[in-house]
């Protein structure tokens, strides 16, 4: 029966890290050489991991289901990443990272985990650096840096709009380096299935060809999970449309546990829905309101006549506009929290302040910047954004202001990991997005980026070590044994049975309805009779998937529907999860907002007493309700308090 | 909008393809041309006919995985954008558009419309990295960089990788793909210490790999969804011929 040890050092918070590195064990070159480590996801946590236990000398396997590791969704992280460099001279440091992050996350993240993010997080700039990433630098040949919500300082490293493709693009080519030299060994377009545990330990994995349809077995002495969140779970999201959380879900029904699933963000600055056909959203990244100001009409008239066209933004004099951002949080403005900035989004189009046909969008407008900065600046700093929005709404932001609204970005709830970031399978690790560790309730703006190249380049090649070497003695994976034999039969059974179906729905069909009673049961605002509902909604729709999906062709082959198929199952159990989670969880924090709990100025009101813990599930079997474990969250460094984002 | 499409269908990569003709009505033009594909593939299901494989994932025009000759046009006939981001305002109602996969020796059909590309992972592992480990490394400020030189490198790096300039090429060469990395390194002083011994791996393997050789036209720039200039060609022939110059 697995355990909850976080397994935090002792010590002063500064000091766990430094000692813990020094105590734990670390494997011989020659040894290395006999073990193979197994990396599910290619992003910045898949890829700098793979690329740097590859150079340590451990055998890697490392699987996409991309063409190319280069597509992973991490490419498409645009704004920045933070860190503590204190290159503005503002008074920056680990601590205040590190303090940010903690209280951007509303207290619901661990303490050891956020330090050693912060501390970690200047090497990796200047890892990126060593490696050609292109970063924005000033005339004087010095790195440049802007602002991101939840921070008073300039800590965000940028590259153009394109921070995440560049990482990424650094993270693969240091991949590459270790695939042309043999260390690594790359399976694009191959989907992992199962994650087989042999003895209670992680040895290997099910794969599916996704060309051929092969079903493939993969031993090795570690497994390591960097397959990014779930977002997709509401099927409109910012998350690239092969996003996925099968294989975090698979871990869980191998007995890792899932904590705190009904953490989602929802990202305040989003191209609005247009229309039912749509298959995703398109994000604008947070660094437009470091010079974008974001508000809606003050008069209802103006509302209505901006509804019907008859009126433009810059119709709107100054005075009659409520930049509302500005109004209720006078010391961060428009760089408030992400859950601040969309709640409060919300909360003017609920009123009835919404700027569109629809009444879902606000204002994000550039007039001000421009007039104090000039038409070239801008350009300079987000131009190829601009363009993004202009191609996909056909409206010019540098003369009218763009809309945005509110959509799902990313899961701070994830699988389990103790502080070296193993799950409670021991040698399955989980990093990055895929992990819950360092984001609490909400994640901070630039932090992504930062936390899957930490953990990737500078916490896993440590903490794996210790673990692998107790596995020096262990020889090669043997994937003949019954356990391999199990997993592999499973995957052809599901497989097998989703063909045999054969019903009237297809699969978006069936996403679409679960992404529905996501949104409107589990999404911006919750309510206990709302999570109730969507648990009773998802079991419904969860049958009528298994008995009524229609998925065409076959599995020996190229189909795209059967990936879809597959990943959805998974959705919707893990969708029930979520709701869960979320109506057990008695109070208000970060992005998960139950609207039963809140001050009377409208803000999260958490309830320290009771909900200072990391919510931890333990799967029981597909008929039996999942276990509650409760990681009881110890804060020594800083004070658990209301945030304040107003003075 | 109403629209014709004839697409190109092939069952695998042994398969002898064809042209089919498909029809999808009531289309919005505020919808993504993927979108109407999304569509289509539906109404294809419900008919008991095979779904149509493309390739796709980000849907924001970065992830370099969605491709597609639209009306003979990598990318359709809107500029410096992905498949993903061409919406269907830019057609009218009534349009035929005829939809077929990148057509490259390079760059074999898998199925439908998804070709393999690994022939551009496997240049860039032949050189298109600096070579440094994780760790050791001296502190992002230790070396400045002209705002020029590190824009310019930027714009380079902006390079997605989809392989439309292969695919647009008349000669099948890749040599933008590989200019734009070789470039992109080579204006920053880290990625100067290997730059000859880049240049002419990526090159002898894009040559290995099939790939055509650069005659100028220009195509390939014309079709890049990210704009990359064929000046970064330039910049790859002097790195290319100061190496076989120190050989």
């Amino acid at each position: 029966m697995a355990t909850l040890d976080s397994k935090i050092p002792e010590g002063p918070l500064a000091e766990k890290w430094s000692n813990h590195k020094a105590h734990i064990k670390v494997v011989s070159p020659a040894n290395k050489r006999k073990l193979d480590i197994i990396v599910i996801g290619t992003g910045l946590g898949g890829a700098s991991a793979a690329a740097s236990l590859g150079e340590l000398g451990y055998n890697v396997k490392v699987f996409c289901i991309q063409d190319s590791p280069r597509r992973a969704h991490s490419i498409a992280a645009q704004g920045g990443i933070n860190a503590a460099k204190n290159y503005q001279n503002d008074n920056d440091s680990v601590f205040r990272l590190f303090y940010d992050t903690i209280k951007g996350g509303d207290y619901r993240a661990r303490e050891a985990n956020v330090y050693r993010l912060a501390e970690v997080s200047n090497a990796i700039i200047d890892q990126c650096v060593a490696q050609g990433v292109p970063f924005a630098r000033e005339y004087g040949g010095l790195l440049d840096n802007r602002s991101f919500g939840g921070a008073q300082v300039s800590r965000t490293f940028y590259a153009r709009g394109q921070t995440g493709q560049q990482l990424l693009l650094g993270a693969y080519a240091a991949l590459n380096r270790q695939i042309a030299k043999g260390s690594v060994k790359s399976f694009p377009r191959h989907e992992v299935l199962d994650i087989v545990v042999v003895d209670g330990k992680a040895r290997g994995v099910i794969t599916r060809n996704i060309i051929t349809g092969e079903i493939e077995r993969f031993g090795a002495h570690a497994v390591v999970m960097a397959t990014g969140g779930y977002g997709n779970v509401f099927f409109l999201s910012t998350n690239a449309m092969n996003s996925n959380g099968s294989v975090a879900w698979q871990a869980y029904k191998k007995g890792a546990f899932f904590a705190n699933p009904c953490f989602t963000q929802i990202h305040p600055t989003c191209i609005p829905v247009h229309g039912d056909q749509q298959s995703k959203l398109t994000l604008m990244s947070e660094s437009l309101r470091n010079d974008g100001r974001i508000w809606v009409p003050k008069k209802k008239e103006d509302v209505e006549a901006l509804r019907a066209k008859k009126k433009k933004a810059s119709d709107i004099p100054e005075e009659d506009r409520d930049y509302y951002l500005e109004r209720r949080y006078p010391a961060f403005g428009n760089l408030v929290p992400r859950d601040v900035a969309s709640r409060a989004a919300k909360e003017r189009c609920d009123a009835g302040y919404g700027v569109n046909e629809t009444g879902l969008a606000v204002f994000l407008d550039f007039k001000t910047a421009i007039a104090r900065l000039g038409e070239d600046v801008i350009r300079q700093r987000y131009g190829n954004l601009f363009q993004m929005y202009e191609k996909i709404t056909d409206v010019n932001p540098y003369h009218e202001p763009m809309m945005i609204y509110p959509a799902v970005h990313y899961t701070m709830g994830g699988i389990w990991v103790d502080y070296n970031l193993m799950t409670t399978i021991p040698g399955l690790y989980a990093i990055g997005e895929a992990n819950f560790s360092d984001h609490g309730a909400n994640r901070l703006g630039a932090s992504a980026l930062m936390q899957g190249l930490a953990d990737g380049y500078f916490v896993l090649p440590y903490t794996i070590g210790d673990y692998l070497s107790h596995e020096i003695q262990s020889p090669k994976v043997d994937t003949t044994t019954k356990e391999f034999d199990e997993a592999e039969k499973g995957v052809r059974e599901k497989i097998a049975k989703l063909f045999s179906i054969k019903g009237k729905q297809t699969v978006d069909e069936i996403h679409k309805k679960l992404g529905h009673i996501m949104w409107e049961n589990v999404g911006m605002a919750r309510t206990a009779e709302s999570l109730t509902k969507a648990q009773e909604e998802i079991k419904e729709l969860r049958k009528e998937f298994w008995t009524d999906v229609m998925v065409p062709g076959t599995n020996e082959e190229f189909n795209q529907e059967l990936e879809k198929a597959i990943r959805l199952a998974d959705f919707l159990e893990l969708g029930e999860l979520m709701a869960r989670d979320g109506l057990n969880r008695n109070e208000s924090c970060g992005g998960h907002f139950r609207t039963e709990y809140q001050t009377p100025e409208g803000e999260a009101q958490r309830d320290d007493e009771h909900y200072a813990y990391a919510a931890v599930w333990e799967y029981k079997g597909p008929d039996a309700e999942p276990v509650l474990h409760k990681e009881e969250l110890k804060f020594e460094a800083v004070k658990l308090a209301q945030r304040n984002y107003k003075d | 909008m109403n629209l014709k499409l004839k697409i190109w269908r092939q069952k695998n990569a042994k398969a002898k393809g064809g042209f089919e003709t498909y029809h999808v009505e009531n289309v919005s033009p505020d919808t993504s041309f993927l979108e109407m594909l999304d569509i289509l593939n539906n109404n294809l299901i419900h008919e008991g006919k095979e779904p149509i494989v493309f390739d796709h994932d980000c849907r924001e025009g970065i992830c370099g995985m969605c491709s597609l000759h639209i009306n003979g046009h990598a990318h359709g006939p809107d500029t410096e954008i992905t498949t993903c981001q061409l919406h269907m305002r830019k057609f009218k109602d009534g349009d035929t558009i005829v939809i077929e996969p990148w057509r490259s020796a390079a760059f074999p059909v898998i199925k439908d419309l998804a070709v393999d590309r690994s022939a551009y992972d496997k240049i860039l592992q032949a050189g298109g990295f600096i070579s440094v480990n994780t760790g050791g490394v001296p502190d992002a400020n230790a070396i400045p960089i002209s705002k020029k030189d590190a824009d310019e490198s930027m714009d380079a790096a902006a390079c997605i990788g989809c392989g439309a300039c292969a695919a647009t090429c008349k000669n099948g060469s890749a040599m933008l793909f590989v200019a734009a990395r070789v470039s992109s390194l080579a204006k920053l002083p880290q990625g100067r210490i290997e730059g000859a011994r880049r240049a002419k791996a990526m090159v002898a393997k894009m040559d290995e790999l099939g790939f055509g050789n650069c005659t100028n036209t220009g195509a390939c720039e014309a079709e890049c969804p990210k704009g990359i200039s064929i000046a970064h060609i330039a910049r790859l022939n002097r790195e290319f011929l100061s190496a076989k110059f120190k050989d």
